[in-house]
């Protein structure tokens, strides 16, 4: 088990890789996904061992390399040319698993 | 008429379609004549796209027309996170059951401007995640050489596809060793070009920091001469890099140079623990090859990399767990309903992805939780930049390629690691670096372990400098000539 904290080698020590069954669910919750009961054990051992092993780089302390710009930068376009309204609708529309006439139905949000 | 396939080349294809020898529908009708003997064995394509006949006849056309170039009626296999407008695409995922795409890939577009030919898309592990095609929704790909095993993954039915003569070549994606561990486990030749060098657009995002499209195939050649027409930069994909971008500002000038005699690194250290001996050996016979042909071979050290997986395994999951946000039920793809939006997304997500995605999203969201994201995510970016940084320096050194095995063990079975993922994970151990440094990587077949009386291919990676692709070919090359 590996115990890490942000600030050296003093404040609070917390523990990594060992989850609890009650973090899988508040995960699970965050990312929007329904775990059957009897996955939460098997999700808890599998995810805490993968996390024991990619803890492994709490070992190195990197002088935290400097920030800098990579080198693939970020390119925008020009906002013009825009396409026709409604060109790509029908084709898009196509795949959603519910619509009515051009819109995508979904149930009651508030 | 009857197309000896095993022979044949992108090369060899195009001089006899120009010759005449044969026709682009005699060729296709070959491949689907073996495709439909070896796939229900296989299991390497999901689908056999039924317009094969009209893209045969396009092709011909274009060479009737005397306008034909080299990649004119080539019959590829395409991994299916690609998207080919108007066929479906899975990524084989049952969430996505239904989905057709709507526009083409860059790729795609690329490759249908020179004739090529798309015969159907191919099996995988779902939306890339994993190193045998054991998590698709539709069935593993069996190995070619032994039934019994795995044909390696994600573009597990990319890799068999070709290695068992159902296409001249494929494309796949790697975002950890996706082309290069199958492409090794089945005895053909995978690319992961340097990031940027072939865009991303139409390929279903994993992790988008380190997804590359890339050929497979059969000789260095046919894998250079798809990497040429697919490379570019593109203005729908804002990472796409030109020829520029690594020439002059990045690259010392011994990375620019043109090696008169080619220098091979060796990271020794990394080659020891969990590498099976048979491996080990043939990794040690192909060192020894090269150096018969004039290189050098030159220890070196790189005292990151052993940190590579870990970052990876960080990194990765993070990126698909926003990735796969998108997959809701709502836009597109299949959907389970419930008592409201809330449940459509849980139960939609929860019931339609598999377990390994889960597994993955699962992992992603506690990376990037508060109070872990400093000591996980934060922590893996560091590292990412030290092993960056590292190589940079091996490089910068006049070392020309960093050669290791592209796998610890040849083709396990089929059931051997799904249920341990970290063991599965382990099988990423040497082909990760390039992903997370961005650097491109070849896997070429360098011979076989025996195993139980069955030759299982084994494969020799070769990572180069940022853009040095060509350094790649180069070797790659000569290995394949001795």
């Amino acid at each position: 088990m590996i115990y890490v904290n942000d600030e050296g080698n003093d404040g609070e020590w917390y523990d990594l890789g060992m989850l609890k069954l009650e973090e899988i669910d508040k995960l699970a919750k965050l990312a929007r996904l329904e775990i059957l009961v009897e996955e939460k054990e098997i999700l808890r051992k599998e995810v805490g061992e993968i996390l024991e092993y990619v803890g492994q780089i709490q070992k190195l302390s990197p002088k935290e390399p400097p920030k800098e710009a990579g080198i693939i930068r970020n390119v925008f376009r020009e906002d013009k040319n825009p396409h026709q309204t409604g060109e790509f609708t029908d084709v898009l529309l196509a795949n959603a698993p519910e619509k009515i006439d051009s819109y995508i139905k979904v149930k009651k949000i508030l | 008429m009857k197309i000896d396939l095993e022979k044949l080349t992108i090369k060899k294809v195009h001089n006899a379609l120009l010759k005449k020898e044969f026709s682009v529908r005699e060729l296709v009708e070959s491949y689907l004549a073996e495709i439909e003997k070896k796939n229900p064995k296989l299991n390497a394509y999901l689908e056999i796209f039924g317009d094969f006949l009209e893209q045969a006849r396009h092709s011909q056309e274009i060479f009737d027309q005397g306008k034909a170039t080299i990649l004119t009626g080539i019959p590829l296999a395409i991994k299916d996170n690609i998207l080919i407008k108007g066929h479906r695409a899975s990524a084989a995922s049952k969430i996505l059951e239904g989905y057709v795409a709507p526009y083409d890939a860059t790729v795609i577009k690329k490759l249908k401007e020179v004739g090529a030919i798309f015969l159907g898309r191919t099996n995988m592990d779902e939306f890339a995640m994993g190193s045998s095609t054991e998590n698709s929704a539709y069935g593993v790909t069996k190995n070619p050489n032994d039934g019994t095993r795995v044909a390696g993954g994600s573009s597990g039915g990319s890799a068999a596809a070709v290695a068992a003569e159902l296409a001249l070549a494929a494309l796949g994606s790697d975002t950890g060793g996706s082309i290069r561990q199958p492409t090794a486990f089945c005895g053909i030749v995978g690319l992961k070009p340097t990031y940027g060098a072939v865009s991303r657009s139409g390929l279903m995002a994993m992790g988008s920091s380190l997804d590359q499209i890339g050929p497979l195939a059969k000789t260095v050649e046919d894998a250079e001469i798809i990497f040429n027409i697919i490379r570019d930069q593109d203005s729908i994909d804002s990472t796409t890099i030109t020829e520029k971008t690594y020439s002059k500002s990045v690259l010392s000038a011994s990375q620019r140079a043109e090696p008169k005699k080619f220098v091979i690194g060796v990271p020794r250290d990394f080659l020891g623990e969990g590498v099976a001996p048979e491996v080990l050996e043939n990794f040690e016979t192909s060192l020894k090859k090269l150096e018969q042909t004039g290189m050098e071979i030159r220890d070196i050290e790189l005292p990151n990399i052993k940190y590579s997986l870990s970052a990876y395994y960080i990194i990765m999951p993070a990126e698909i767990s926003s990735n796969l946000a998108r997959f809701d039920g709502v836009k597109f793809g299949a959907k389970i309903s419930g008592n409201n939006l809330l449940e459509d997304y849980l139960k939609t997500r929860g019931q339609l992805f598999g377990k390994e995605a889960r597994r993955r999203i699962i992992l992603g969201t506690y990376v990037l939780s508060a109070g872990y994201y400093d000591a996980y995510y934060n922590k893996a970016i560091s590292v990412r930049k030290m092993i960056a940084d590292d190589l940079k320096k091996i490089f910068d050194s006049g070392v020309n390629a960093i050669a290791t095995p592209t796998t610890p063990t040849p083709a396990f079975k089929i059931g051997e690691k799904i249920n341990d993922p970290l063991q599965m994970y382990l099988a990423d151990i040497f082909t990760v670096t390039a992903n997370i440094a961005g650097i491109p990587a070849i896997s070429v077949p360098s011979g076989f372990a025996i195993n139980s009386g069955k030759k299982l291919p084994l494969g020799f990676q070769l990572q180069a400098s940022w853009g040095r692709e060509d350094i790649l070919f180069e070797i790659g090359k000569k290995f394949e000539k001795i």
